[in-house]
């Protein structure tokens, strides 16, 4: 099983009619199945996310540019997409290989190990926040031995880059566990009876079999990067132009009752969110294309 | 010799997987590893390629010890049951890979790997192939990518395990024919492991026949068939009845009839033992004579060429199957119920409590 996005296949509804016609389903339920698949993306994805998008096609374009364009706003959108892209290359690596130990090895105290891979889930993520913000303040120990070594986490985006991690690190493991759980045992030996070494049987074979599930974790952490607030607020410090992201300047805006601001930022932020996700798609689609 | 197993042990906990089995195999030779399953015989192929180590014993390939060579440095080509074909790569470079993965100084140019990988799959009659994903491609022909692979590398000993069990009937009969052709067209010294007695007797020079982890026999196919060493061999090669007589002055006793003159058995006590013979070494007839037990036909089956008779007689507690030709079946003019005269006369027997 994996877990994958796809594009909502407008073209299976449009195509449903004419195949009812030509043959009978086998498998049965597709209607009332299909039905329920709408309305429950419409109630609980779709109408939430259009009055996003109705209520910024409400605002007069200059307005909605005055918003959107403003220095602090697109300072905040470089911080978040910055940030997140950093979070969500270091999970690959360190997700990968948490999933990989998880999966392959049987050791003493594997599935309480397991089990922390999904605290970040769980916990609120205002809590990890203030964790991470009392853990590396200038007055505590951690903080202190860090800035000796000339790395400052409190209120720089660093402290962000390392709550990011944290948020979207489960979605790599998670993704990547089961197809590695998946890979035969065969194929590595195959691989070392033609001569390969364990690196270049990694290499070759196994890394490009988990790729499309790495992929799409690390697709996924970025994601939830960009939108998560709980957890960076309170280490970012949130100062104007340095270390403010995205999603606080919608909060601010609301706070002071500018809810169209609010909207024209939210409206940008969905936006580039979408497009990422739909090249991420993309890439994967073409990756996946020659083997099935 | 090519390959010289020395005193290989292997347990695994709770059982032995292999009991000091000791083994040579000539070049060029073909050898079939026969057995039940969970009778070892996986075991010691993957212990030959490195995959698995053994707990004692010694491997000798072309008079080098690689006993404690990993599965890499052997030079052995390794064929898997179910394909093991990478695929994320294509044929040509699933091929390619045992070519490509060598270290710089002893890699082969582009042009001749790719020269390589060509031949070999025009060996396999896969040339038209090169550009696919094993993904689509069929049983047969994944696995007969899977043999040019594990040929590309010039392997100095070709083992294969079970290779053909996961196809069906029709295309592992075809397969096992031109996997004999081939052989005989490259000469490289194969074992297989099977399960299937017909396999192991169409196809291979020699069949180890293994039971419980260790050999019980090794031979010829004709060898093994018809001179079963005991009777877990003849029990395993092929269709059997089994009879549970006894043995009284080196004589069987077998149904109602006189015991028989076993030579031998001379000198045995009265014991208990197995008589055995194969389904078409029983006499059918019409007319009495000597020896015959008298029998009534209690079922007739078309098995394709043959004819399976299902006949019960008086003192066997087992109803006893015969096969006889269909052309003798039609002189005969057998119907069900109809008495006839079954003669036993190439029965085999073995004393001894052998479980099978």
């Amino acid at each position: 099983m994996r877990y994958r996005f796809r594009p909502f296949p407008f073209s299976s509804i449009a195509n449903m009619h004419l195949f009812s016609k030509r043959q009978r389903r086998i498998l049965p339920g597709f209607g009332l199945s299909m039905g329920y698949t709408v309305f429950y993306l419409s109630a609980i994805v779709l109408v939430p996310l259009s009055t996003i998008v109705i209520s910024t096609f409400g605002i007069e374009p200059e307005r909605f540019l005055a918003a959107v364009s403003s220095p602090r706003v697109l300072a905040s959108y470089r911080l978040s997409l910055s940030s997140a892209f950093f979070a969500a290359i270091f999970d690959a690596g360190a997700g990968f290989l948490t999933a990989w130990t998880l999966t392959r090895y049987r050791f003493p105290g594997k599935r309480i190990l397991d089990a922390f891979v999904d605290l970040p889930f769980a916990l609120p993520t205002a809590v990890a926040g203030i964790c991470f913000a009392t853990l590396y303040s200038p007055a505590a120990l951690p903080g202190q031995v860090l800035s000796r070594f000339g790395i400052e986490l409190a209120n720089t985006p660093a402290g962000i880059v390392v709550a990011l991690i944290f948020i979207g690190f489960p979605f790599v493991v998670r993704t990547v566990q089961p197809v590695i759980a998946e890979l035969e045992t065969e194929i590595e030996e195959a691989a070392q009876s033609l001569g390969a070494s364990r690196w270049q049987t990694f290499r070759k074979i196994l890394f490009p079999h988990l790729f499309p599930a790495l992929l799409t974790g690390v697709t996924l952490a970025f994601a939830r990067s960009i939108g998560e607030y709980g957890s960076v607020i309170f280490i970012a410090g949130n100062l104007p132009f340095k270390t403010e992201i995205a999603p606080l300047m919608i909060m601010s805006k609301l706070d002071q009752f500018d809810y169209d601001g609010a909207s024209a930022v939210a409206f940008v932020l969905l936006l580039i969110s979408f497009i990422m996700l739909l090249v991420l798609n993309g890439v994967q689609r073409w990756q996946q294309k020659a083997y099935r | 010799m090519s390959i010289e197993l020395r005193n290989i042990t292997k347990r695994f906990p709770g059982y032995t997987a292999l009991d000091n089995i000791s083994l040579s195999v000539a070049t060029g030779e073909l050898i079939a590893l026969l057995g039940p399953s969970g009778c070892g015989k996986t075991t010691l192929l993957r212990i030959i390629a490195g995959l698995e180590t053994a707990d004692t014993g010694s491997i000798i390939l072309e008079n080098r010890d690689t006993t404690n060579l990993p599965a890499r440095s052997k030079n052995v080509g390794f064929v898997f049951q179910h394909y093991a074909l990478f695929r994320r790569l294509n044929v040509f470079d699933n091929v390619a890979f045992g070519l490509t993965v060598k270290p710089a100084a002893e890699r082969p140019s582009k042009q001749e790997i790719a020269d390589r990988v060509m031949h070999l799959l025009k060996l396999v009659q896969m040339e038209w192939a090169a550009k696919r994903y094993p993904s689509q491609l069929s049983g047969g022909q994944r696995q007969r990518i899977a043999l040019a692979r594990a040929l590309a590398v010039n392997p100095k000993v070709l083992l294969l395990d079970e290779p053909f069990s996961a196809l069906d009937a029709k295309v592992r009969q075809e397969l096992r024919r031109w996997l004999r052709k081939l052989h005989d067209d490259i000469r490289v010294t194969s074992i297989f492991v099977t399960h299937d007695q017909e396999e192991a007797l169409e196809l291979a020079d020699r069949i180890v026949v293994i039971n419980k982890g260790k050999i019980e026999q090794e031979g010829t196919p004709q060898e093994v068939y018809d001179h079963p060493a005991n009777s877990f061999v003849y029990n395993f090669l092929g269709n059997v009845n089994v009879f549970h007589g006894r043995v009284r002055n080196g004589k069987v006793v077998l149904g109602q009839r006189l015991p028989e003159e076993h030579s031998e058995l001379n000198g045995h006590e009265v014991k208990t033992g197995q008589a055995f013979i194969r389904p078409h070494d029983i006499g059918i007839s019409r007319i009495r004579n000597g020896n015959d037990h008298p029998g009534i036909i209690r079922d007739i089956r078309l098995t394709g060429s043959q004819i399976t008779l299902e006949l019960e007689s008086a003192g066997f507690d087992r109803p006893i199957e015969a096969e006889i030709s269909r052309e003798s079946w039609r002189n005969l003019e057998l119907t069900k119920g109809d008495e006839v005269f079954i003669t036993l006369d190439k029965v085999r027997v073995f004393t001894g409590d052998f479980e099978i």
